[in-house]
């Protein structure tokens, strides 16, 4: 058929503008290009939630750090067993004990023992996880097959239990010790998506690229594979401190976690079971103190996530 | 798939010996002499202690305790308790109540957790997605154990609708409200985790195929959405199965339910 025949077949090529070619050309070249970590703190902070969490968190830690600010009230020598699981009074809020310490200065000063452990333990399971992740996934072979069985080993013994054992064992109990603990049996997740991650972004083209320029391996791993491949650790660190401040409580309540002359949540919790009939305010007090901190450590993940994943951001 | 299979199989071996061998060497470390433990104030001979520890490899070292008890798993000899009962009894008793309430927990969440955020995925950004992820991240940051106790007084106390505890027997009637409470934290998970994949799978290509072909908007969602989007579901669920056994140790706590947590 011949051509002249079709005028319209010019339609056939689009123009330029409406093309994706078109918005190629439009980029601005000379616009410094924006990092994911810039991306991600651009669409966090549209995010109220984010906000939100931060607050709350920057408030918990402000606590934990000056709790003598927030009561006058001591929370271990003003104690009076004539009002024990008392009501609230004037200068005691939420109401006394079983052995009629104030309720509400207990959870001020509880604070820093649930904190710290939170914090502690997730400093070392990231620390420690995306280390032996990174190298296991990097430089595989027989490392990466020792590194990942022996992390088979630590994961088949589920956290709670491992550290029950490992509790009983221990002489003394502080708050580092039982995020030692807690991170014993915690480390091998964040290793295996580290390794995972590590894996994946070492197969990108910038690797290949850096590799063909002669970069030694280790300095593609620190400057090209680590930074690329972090953020999936990012956002599980910050849901992690949540569970182990849960894993801390629950440990305490069983016993075996922070000796009873440490003020946390979780001893104020396993005590107040022995007079949960009788005066339920004992128990829910710290555990709304308990819940709120993994709440809002909790939401920070969830916006961390959706900032640093594009796929869940594409999803929208 | 047999190569997959059999490789997975075989990595099996040297974690079941290492998560043995660790546990094992962890309660070796426990302070505490078990023989004199035994006898408490008045200790027997030295003769006499010495046949016992006899009895109970206590003389070997640790190695070779390590072996012999292992070798008693594989034929069926898992040791005696302090008060002279079989290991394997005790389990006997203990383990099918703790298996009937983990199931029984499973159940729930499976069946709850998929049907909620079956509903929220469908209806993202709507009232019924907002509350339930509410709801989910509430059920994560309250303790399991305070969920039980706050069950426990409400329901049991309060309102007195159950017992508050459960009897020896443990019918699957008294091990509803434990199984709840054992569920809640897996159940926002499952939520999440339906959630995400069903809005996942709203946009995928073969649901838009499936559309396209003229299928009705049922039955696009209940057998291309849904049985796609429940692939990461059943994968948590084998996995959880094993945390519910673990999350067991302490709702049996509250419940007094005499399973494998109040065996210890």
């Amino acid at each position: 058929m011949p051509s002249s025949n079709r005028p319209e077949q010019a339609h056939f090529v689009a123009s330029l503008e409406d093309t994706p070619i078109a918005a190629v050309d439009k980029l601005d070249e000379s616009q410094k290009a924006r990092s994911t970590w810039a991306d991600a703190w651009d669409s966090m902070r549209r995010r109220p939630m984010f906000w939100i969490s931060s607050v709350l968190i920057l408030f918990i830690v402000f606590v934990a750090v000056f709790p003598g600010l927030f009561t006058q009230v001591s929370p271990n020598t003003d104690c009076q067993l004539s009002v024990s699981n008392g009501a609230p009074s004037s200068g005691h809020p939420l109401g006394f004990t079983r052995q009629g310490c104030d309720v509400y200065s207990r959870i001020v000063f509880g604070t820093q023992a649930s904190l710290t452990v939170g914090l502690l333990a997730t400093l070392i399971v990231t620390l420690f996880g995306a280390l032996v992740g990174a190298l296991a996934g990097f430089y595989g072979g027989v490392f990466d097959a020792i590194i990942s069985r022996v992390g088979d080993i630590f994961f088949a013994i589920p956290t709670v239990l491992g550290a029950i054992v490992l509790m009983t064992v221990i002489p003394q109990r502080t708050a580092l010790t039982v995020a030692l603990v807690l991170s014993v049996f915690a480390w091998p997740q964040v290793a295996r998506i580290m390794r995972g991650s590590v894996l994946s972004a070492s197969n990108s083209d910038y690797v290949i690229a850096s590799t063909a320029l002669g970069v030694s391996r280790a300095k593609i791993l620190i400057r090209h594979v680590v930074p690329n491949a972090i953020a999936p650790v990012i956002v599980i660190a910050t849901v992690s401190l949540g569970t182990f401040i849960v894993a801390e409580a629950t440990l305490s309540f069983l016993g075996i976690g922070l000796p009873s002359n440490i003020m946390s949540w979780g001893n104020d919790i396993g005590q107040a079971r022995t007079s949960i009939r009788t005066s339920p305010q004992v128990l829910i007090y710290p555990s709304i103190a308990l819940s709120i901190t993994v709440l809002s450590f909790l939401m920070l993940g969830d916006v961390v996530r959706d900032a640093l994943d594009p796929k869940a951001r594409a999803r929208g | 798939m047999l190569w997959y299979t059999g490789k997975r199989i075989l990595q099996m071996i040297p974690v079941f010996f290492g998560a043995t061998f660790l546990i094992y060497f962890m309660v070796f470390a426990l302070p505490g002499d078990p023989i004199a433990a035994l006898y408490g104030d008045r200790p027997p001979t030295e003769a006499v202690l010495e046949q016992v520890r006899a009895r109970y490899n206590l003389d070997q070292p640790f190695i070779v305790q390590y072996l012999l008890y292992i070798g008693g798993i594989f034929t069926g000899d898992f040791g005696t308790t302090f008060s002279g009962r079989p290991v394997s009894d005790v389990m006997a008793a203990a383990f099918p109540i703790t298996f009937r309430l983990a199931m029984l927990a499973l159940l729930f969440e499976a069946f709850f957790g998929i049907l909620v955020g079956f509903v929220a995925g469908l209806r993202k950004g709507k009232w019924f997605d907002n509350s339930a992820l509410v709801v989910s991240l509430l059920l994560i940051s309250v303790p399991t154990f305070v969920i039980g106790f706050i069950a426990q007084y409400l329901f049991g106390v309060q309102w007195g609708i159950v017992r508050p505890t459960v009897s020896g027997d443990a019918n699957w009637n008294e091990l509803i409200l434990p199984a709840f409470v054992l569920a809640s934290v897996s159940f926002a998970y499952i939520v999440r985790l339906t959630r995400a994949s069903v809005s996942d799978n709203l946009s995928a290509d073969f649901v838009r195929t499936a559309t396209a072909k003229g299928l009705s908007r049922r039955r696009v969602v209940t057998v291309h959405v849904l049985r796609n989007s429940l692939v990461p579901v059943v994968t948590f669920l084998g996995v959880d199965l094993g945390s519910l056994m673990v999350g067991a140790i302490v709702t049996e706590g509250i419940f007094i339910i005499k399973g494998v947590g109040g065996t210890g």
